[in-house]
C-alpha cells in the first residue's frame, strides 16, 4: 500500500481536478440526488430576487467534487478526516479547480499520516472553499 | 424561546445560544441504498468503481460498495434536514436565510451499501455575530452501525440570518 504514497512529501501537489463550467442542470441533478431542493440552488429567478447574481451550488456539492480528487488518490478507507470552510458562493457558469497539497507527514510503527491542505478556486482565483484532510496509510 | 424583535434580530442572542447548546434530537435510522449511492455518484461526476461496482468492491476486500466522503451528509439530510432542525430550535431556517459555513467529517469505520445506520444529532455550539443579526449553529451527528460501532462523525455550522 505504502508504495503508492512514497512520493508524498510535504509540498507535494496532488493532480488537480478541473471542472467544466457549472450548469443549472448539474445543480438540479444534485438537488434531486441530495434531497436539498432549496430554490436558490435551482431557480435563478429566486436567487436573483434574493440579491444573488445567479443560482448557486450547494456547498456540499463543491465539497463532493474535491472529495473525488481525494479518493482518486487515496481510497476512501484511508481518509480519516475531511473538513472545509465555505468561503464564497459558487454560481452557475463558474469554472472551478479543486486542489490538494501535502502539508505534513508523520510516521509511526503502524502508519504514515498525511495532512493535506485543500482549496477550490474559480477561474479568477477566488477561493470558494478551503479545508484540510487527513490520510492514514498503514505500513 | 426568544421572539424576534420588530427589527428582525433577536433580543438576547447570548441567552438564546446558551439555551440551545447541548440540545439533542431524536435519533433517526437509514439504510445505505446502492441505487441511491449510484445516483449520488452520477450527480457529482464520480466514476470510482469502489462506489459503483459491488463485484469490484468485494474483490478489494469490502462487503459491498463504499460511499463517497460526503455521501453520508446526504443520508443524514434525508432524516434530519438542517432547516427542520433549526426550526425545532425556534430559528427561522428558510432558503436564503440559511447558509452553510463549515462542514467536517471524521471517518472511523468504512461504511458500505446495506449498512443500517443510526444518526444522533446535538447542538455542539451556538454563537452570534453582529449583535444577533447572524446566528452560527454547529450541529454534530454521531453515526453508528448495527454493530454499535461509531463509524463517522459529521459536524456542520449553519449561519442563520436573523435580520433577513
Amino acid at each position: 500500500m505504502m508504495e503508492k504514497f512514497a512520493h508524498w512529501q510535504t509540498g507535494t501537489v496532488l493532480p488537480p481536478l478541473h471542472l467544466p463550467p457549472l450548469t443549472l442542470d448539474t445543480l438540479k441533478t444534485y438537488a434531486i440526488a441530495s434531497g436539498d431542493h432549496a430554490e436558490a440552488h435551482v431557480d435563478p429567478d429566486v436567487a436573483r430576487a434574493m440579491g444573488f447574481p445567479h443560482a448557486f451550488a450547494h456547498g456540499l456539492l463543491t465539497m463532493a467534487w474535491l472529495g473525488r480528487l481525494l479518493t482518486d488518490q487515496a481510497p476512501a478507507p484511508l481518509l480519516k478526516s475531511y473538513s472545509v470552510r465555505f468561503t464564497a458562493l459558487v454560481f452557475v457558469g463558474e469554472e472551478l479547480t479543486c486542489s490538494a497539497v501535502v502539508s505534513g507527514r508523520e510516521a509511526d510503527a503502524e502508519q504514515v499520516r498525511f495532512e493535506l491542505d485543500l482549496q477550490v478556486v474559480n477561474g479568477e482565483g477566488e477561493v470558494k472553499l478551503a479545508g484540510k484532510a487527513t490520510v492514514s496509510v498503514p505500513l | 424561546m426568544t421572539e424576534p424583535s420588530s427589527a428582525g434580530a433577536i433580543q438576547d442572542p447570548a441567552a438564546l445560544c446558551k439555551g440551545i447548546i447541548g440540545r439533542r434530537f431524536p435519533s433517526a435510522q437509514a439504510v445505505v441504498q446502492k441505487d441511491h449511492v449510484r445516483a449520488f455518484c452520477e450527480a457529482i461526476g464520480e466514476t470510482n468503481p469502489l462506489y459503483l461496482d459491488s463485484a469490484f468492491a468485494r474483490s478489494e476486500g469490502y462487503r459491498d460498495i463504499l460511499v463517497p466522503p460526503t455521501y453520508l451528509f446526504v443520508v443524514k439530510f434525508s432524516v434530519m434536514n438542517p432547516a427542520n432542525v433549526l426550526h425545532e430550535l425556534g430559528l427561522e431556517g428558510s432558503a436564503g436565510k440559511l447558509l452553510h459555513a463549515e462542514q467536517s467529517f471524521e471517518y472511523l469505520v468504512p461504511v458500505c451499501a446495506g449498512d443500517r445506520l443510526d444518526f444522533e444529532e446535538r447542538v455542539a455550539d451556538a454563537y452570534d455575530k453582529r449583535n444577533g443579526a447572524l446566528l452560527f449553529v454547529a450541529l454534530e451527528t454521531r453515526v453508528t452501525n448495527s454493530l454499535q460501532e461509531h463509524v463517522l462523525s459529521i459536524r456542520h455550522t449553519e449561519v442563520v440570518r436573523m435580520d433577513a
